[in-house]
């Protein structure tokens, strides 16, 4: 789960890690009244968005007066800001955050993530703070600093210090170094974050490291651990049928093609995906019914499907295990019925039961397409969606 | 002819008594599986299925001869499950759990590095050697007892693949699922290398998927060590970047883990590539030079997308 950065901010002000002073707003007059309460002689607005790049976008904006606070923040929330991570459809700002200006001297580049290579936390750092770390990675991959954290001893101040003077600062910043980066770490073992990135952290004038930036994601399948985080989803930032489909712990990602596909399993979800391309028609969607799937939940991800209006078919791909075929085949026929479907239909069914389910699917009355293989149900459903494009 | 585990394997599981566990462990002993213990703490001295219960792993270990445990614990309680089985000091522990914290995983992964035990998954659908034990989820009835091993991170494309070598005859050694998170207990290379040290398993089958780089270590492995015929298929050709599929290791990140990537490492690496999940089975079979009759599909031409090396 993604948060937006003056949440991550203020989780990281609780573990001690120093971070602007600032308030997030969601009316202009408010902006005014911060950057008044925070008196320093430059302020900064900056856009809530969960994508990055937003500085390029025109979401963080330098202001010299509460009144240019005002104003700026007044153009910002509500405009549709385009990131490179927003894509070209961008999102629209519902809040934005004011923080004190800061002598800036220097900028670095932090993040703790799991390396599922090493199997381990790994700590990262780098001079190059500011740009995009997959660009440092492929540009200038010896700049990242790595330190792997082992799981009995967790992060420990030579972490800290070989990082700091790996990275050129001074004795002073690199004793600074450590109690900094050890809060960062607990933050990110704490909360159960899969990522926890400063981009950048600074360097003051007077000798601070301060997190400028910060973005946290939490891991989804620890979340049951921190119900208090769960209110920090902000549904605004996601697609709605997305958020759909995740009441009914369904896994949906909606793409621009029209052929929508439901499958039980995600390897078989993304080759289903795969065949649909490679029969010369294109995917609406990933969706993953799970392995457990009810009638009722079968029934939810067809009406979820539908709704997407660029959809001209389905494929219904589903390898029996579990997942029953005549279960599985109630379903349809119930949800076809209720939903009076206008969109052809290709069922490909295997495995357990699947001698009843096609009997289910035959003594309906409807009209669905019947598939042997993966292979015929693509080529089905790119032919009943018009042809390929 | 199997590779993990195979006729005599004795097998304890860790949530017996549970909705899944009951359901899954029937199924289990009808395929002929040796199940010789149940472990529900509070519950030991009981019966279920026709099998004692313990209260610990280490009792049921102790008192059954059990070296195997499969654990059908929900997502929570599974890092507990798999570190009291290496507690108990079993060869290998298989996770089904979908839904593991990532963390708890790294605290696993240390452990299993110190002590003698093997895991498989979590998020995974077991281990089968088709006619001999089945130690998961699958269906059973898709498997035939042969000489091609598999291995995947995935559960139902899994069965995809073993549907499509079944109908054509051709029978499997051991499928083994390895989970689809970004840690799990037993990587692509460690199959591998079982399979190509088993005289009975003649082929393999790889199935992969984005995100990691696990197919790409596994190919460079391929490609110095093992001489057997592999055939290799990756999913995700048409996935977004970004965007996590399902499996929280199925995401391209910052470019890497992609499908283009870990086909050019598998086609390096003298493995038969396969651009369509619907052509496993078939591309095995003309790799294996096998022409079965009754059959539609292995009559069919060989797809052009496949390498030239698997001629016969």
């Amino acid at each position: 789960m993604k948060i937006h950065e003056y949440q991550a901010k203020a989780i990281l002000a609780k573990f001690g890690v120093t971070v602007p002073r600032g308030e997030v707003v969601a009316k202009k007059d408010e902006a005014r009244a911060v950057a008044e309460r925070l008196g320093t002689p430059v302020t900064v607005v900056k856009a809530q968005i969960h994508a990055g790049g937003r500085g390029k976008g025109g979401g963080v904006k330098l202001a010299k007066s509460p009144d240019e606070a005002a104003s700026l923040a007044g153009h910002m929330l509500g405009m549709n800001l385009v990131t490179a991570q927003t894509g070209p459809e961008g999102r629209i700002v519902r809040r934005v955050l004011v923080e004190e200006g800061l002598d800036i001297q220097r900028e670095i580049y932090l993040s703790v993530l799991v390396d599922r290579g090493v199997g381990a936390p790994v700590f990262m750092a780098s001079a190059a703070g500011g740009m995009e770390i997959e660009e440092v990675a492929h540009k200038h991959p010896e700049k990242i600093l790595r330190e792997a954290i082992h799981a009995e001893t967790g992060f420990q101040p030579y972490h800290a210090r070989k990082l700091a003077f790996g990275l050129g600062l001074s004795s002073e910043l690199a004793r600074a170094a450590v109690p900094f980066m050890t809060a960062l770490y607990r933050a990110f073992d704490e909360t159960d974050s899969s990522l926890l990135e400063i981009n950048p952290c600074v360097v003051t004038g007077d000798g601070r490291l301060v997190a400028l930036d910060a973005k946290i994601n939490f891991d989804d399948n620890a979340l049951y651990r921190h119900p208090e985080y769960r209110d920090l989803r902000d549904l605004d930032e996601e697609t709605p049928l997305e958020v759909e489909a995740s009441k009914y712990r369904l896994s949906y990602i909606k793409l621009d093609g029209s052929i929508a596909c439901m499958v039980n399993g995600a390897g078989l979800a993304m080759a289903t995906m795969d065949i649909i391309k490679l029969s010369g028609g294109s995917p609406a969607n990933f969706l993953d019914v799970g392995g457990d799937a009810s009638e009722e939940r079968v029934k939810n991800a067809f009406r979820i499907l539908i709704s997407d209006p660029n959809v001209k078919a389905v494929f219904i791909n589903v390898f029996g295990g579990i997942l029953r075929c005549d279960m599985l085949a109630s379903g349809i026929v119930s949800a076809a019925k209720e939903l009076r479907i206008a969109v052809p239909v290709v069922v490909r069914m295997e495995g357990t039961n699947v001698r009843e389910g096609q009997e289910i699917l035959r003594n309906s009355g409807l009209n669905f397409a019947v598939a042997d293989g993966m292979k015929d149900g693509a080529e089905k459903a790119v032919k009943l969606a018009g042809g390929a494009r | 002819m199997s590779i993990l585990v195979d006729s005599k394997t004795r097998v304890l599981v860790q949530g017996l008594t549970g909705r899944e566990g009951s359901f899954h462990s029937q199924q289990m002993i009808d395929y002929g599986t040796k199940i010789v213990a149940g472990v529900t703490p509070g519950k030991g001295g009981t019966k279920h299925l026709g099998v004692p219960v313990f209260n610990t792993v280490a009792e049921a270990a102790r008192k059954t001869g059990a070296t195997v445990a499969i654990a059908f614990v929900p997502p929570a309680f599974a890092a507990d499950g798999i570190l009291e089985a290496i507690d108990a000091g079993l060869d290998l522990v298989i996770c089904i759990a979908e839904g593991v914290p990532v963390l708890d995983m790294v605290r696993v992964a240390a452990a299993l590095k110190n002590s003698k035990t093997r895991l498989i998954g979590p998020n995974c659908p077991g281990v089968i050697s088709p006619g001999q034990s089945k130690l998961g989820i699958m269906p059973g009835f898709i498997h035939e007892r042969g000489h091609v091993g598999v291995v995947s991170r995935s559960g139902t494309l899994t069965y995809e693949a073993v549907g499509q070598l079944s109908k054509l005859g051709i029978g499997q050694s051991t499928c083994v699922g390895i989970g689809g998170d970004p840690i799990i207990g037993t990587q692509f290379i460690d199959v591998i290398k079982l399979f190509n040290e088993d005289p009975h398993t003649h082929a393999i089958v790889l199935i992969g998927e984005i995100g990691g780089n696990n197919e790409e270590i596994a190919a460079e492995y391929i490609k110095k060590h093992v001489r057997k015929p592999v055939v290799g298929f990756i999913a995700g050709q048409t996935a977004p970047p970004g965007r996590r599929m399902g499996h929280a290791g199925a995401i391209i990140s910052g470019g890497k883990g992609t499908a283009k990537e870990k086909y050019a490492a598998l086609r390096a690496a003298g493995i038969h590539t396969v651009q369509s999940p619907a052509e496993i089975g078939e591309t095995m079979a003309r790799v294996l030079g096998k022409k079965k009759s009754g059959s539609k599909t292995a009559s069919k031409k060989p797809s052009r997308k496949t390498p030239k090396r698997g001629k016969r």
